[in-house]
């Protein structure tokens, strides 16, 4: 097979790595119990009774809100803020980084964003209409809570950061995004540290609700935790969830230096556009994404032992990535593929660095999290190496290649790798 | 309302704001920003509240006669008179 772009820098400064990982997601705050919920097949989704829709299966966050500012600075910010402050501590805490030895000016903060500042206006919408739609009642707070740089901001407020922070947009491919870019920042030198992620802060959107189900891609069931339910016959939609999860990037020489844990390397990445639709996704542009990504990381497909899909339960999103999937990895028994929103729904900008995250641990427990909520498996989305129901013990993984597709057709594919000294 | 209702409606209000806002040694001539953690954004919210609670429209100009409490209540007695 054709191999060029060869991109994995060989020189330590050059090769980034994963040495902490804060996150919140439906049913867990910390990477750990995320790990044990996700190989138990346990479900974080519950409901949600919003404005104007009434009840509807959604993944929602429950953490330690006040761990890390005070209630006074969460009313001020955004639930978005409260999610990225918490995330971004529990991921410096994990990779016992007090900044002792890294300089605030030189640490760069970068989230990514499905979308910001929906949650915020439609709650001042609804105040004013408290108030015969008179101006004079929208609120002051209302500029700094919806700037798009807002939940990246309040993470350098309240941590003395004072390098570069900003957003990445790109629908719900953000979270791999802002990863990408934290690779990026740091082997141009622009910055020693990374704090990359994505948060959510969508469930308190009543219009993104009302537009996945006039679109028809809402999920609708009985019971929330099998709302959520990619490559079933029988899938109805999408689960919205809220959530967030930021990784501290390091260049691999400063993380050798402090003795830092090492979660993975970051090796392979791309980003591609279909150019072609507002919605609908396009399989045989993922799948260049993803052969690019491999290329970067001078991998063959068959290197890659996790494929951990994008899948969001959508009749045509699933078909598509699985058409993807099923072209590149045609000639791969080995290859492992499984899908995280099944047990957490989609969390949107922080999907897929939360599903990146969920699979990490398979480089030290050996083990494949199953896809749940797989009763009739649509036969269009039959993969041999589907891992389903319960987890899958391998010998070792070396590679997990993750997928993270938007809307407007962006397509992002991160490659990580289990941290070999070279 | 009585001007200790008054003093009473806004020392509620800030503690809306900040609930670890500490009255104890407050000297009601001085400076409410200087004694307590209030900044500008905090004092909008002081304006907003009494906005929403009794339709009053502070104009910009008289912000600074809200500064301490017991200005407060001087420029709120009148206005509140009737509440």
């Amino acid at each position: 097979m054709r191999r060029p772009e060869k991109m994995i820098p060989s020189v330590d400064n050059q090769r980034i790595v994963i040495t902490g990982v804060g996150l919140t997601a439906p049913g867990a705050a910390n990477l750990t119990d995320f790990r044990a919920n996700l190989l138990a097949g346990i479900s974080g989704v519950t409901t949600i009774d919003l404005r104007y829709m009434g009840t509807h299966p959604a993944g929602i966050c429950t953490f330690a809100e006040t761990r890390y500012r005070k209630k006074r600075e969460n009313s001020r910010g955004t639930r978005a803020g409260c999610i990225g402050v918490y995330c971004a501590n529990e991921a410096l805490n994990d990779a016992a980084i007090d900044f002792s030895e890294y300089d605030r000016a030189a640490t760069g903060v970068y989230i990514g964003l499905t979308e910001h500042g929906t949650v915020e206006t439609e709650n001042e919408v609804y105040n004013i209409g408290q108030y015969h739609n008179d101006v004079n009642y929208w609120t002051h707070h209302h500029n700094p809570r919806t700037v798009l740089n807002n939940p990246a901001g309040e993470i350098t407020m309240n941590l003395g950061i004072t390098g570069p922070h900003y957003a990445i947009g790109a629908a719900c491919a953000a979270g791999n995004a802002a990863l990408i870019q934290g690779v990026q920042m740091l082997r141009l030198g622009e910055v020693e540290l990374a704090l990359c992620g994505g948060i959510s802060e969508c469930v308190g959107s009543f219009g993104i609700f009302a537009s996945f189900r006039s679109q028809g891609a809402l999920a609708e069931h009985p019971d929330p935790t099998r709302a959520s339910r990619p490559f079933d016959r029988d899938r109805n939609g999408i689960v919205i969830s809220e959530g967030g999860c930021v990784f501290t990037l390091e260049r691999l020489d400063r993380a050798l230096a402090r003795e830092a844990k090492i979660y993975g390397e970051i090796t392979g990445y791309a980003i591609n556009s279909d150019a072609k639709d507002f919605v609908l996704p396009y399989g045989p542009r993922q799948r260049q994404c993803m052969e690019q990504a491999l290329r970067r990381a001078d991998l063959r497909p068959s290197d890659i032992t996790i494929v951990n899909t994008h899948a969001t339960g959508t009749k045509q999103g699933d078909i598509e990535e699985c058409n993807a999937i099923r072209d590149t990895f045609a000639d791969c028994p080995q290859t492992r593929i499984n899908n995280t929103k099944s047990s957490i729904g989609h969390a949107m900008g922080a999907a897929g660095v939360l599903e990146l995250a969920g699979n990490l641990p398979s480089f030290t427990d050996h083990l494949v999290h199953p896809t749940i909520n797989l009763e009739h498996l649509d036969p269009e989305c039959a993969l041999p190496g589907l891992v389903a129901g319960s987890p899958q013990q391998l010998e070792r993984v070396d590679a997990i290649l993750n997928n993270s597709f938007g809307m407007l057709g962006i397509n992002s594919v991160v490659i990580v790798e289990r941290f070999v000294a070279k | 309302m009585t001007r200790d209702e008054i003093k009473d409606v806004i020392l509620e209000i800030i503690e809306d704001i900040d609930e670890e806002a500490d009255f104890a040694n407050l000297d009601a001539e001085a400076p409410l920003r200087d004694q307590l953690d209030l900044d500008s954004m905090d004092f909008l919210d002081i304006v907003m509240e009494l906005r929403k609670r009794y339709k009053l429209q502070i104009p910009e100009e008289e912000y600074p006669q809200l500064a301490s409490l017991a200005s407060c209540v001087n420029y709120l007695e009148p206005k509140l008179k009737d509440v």
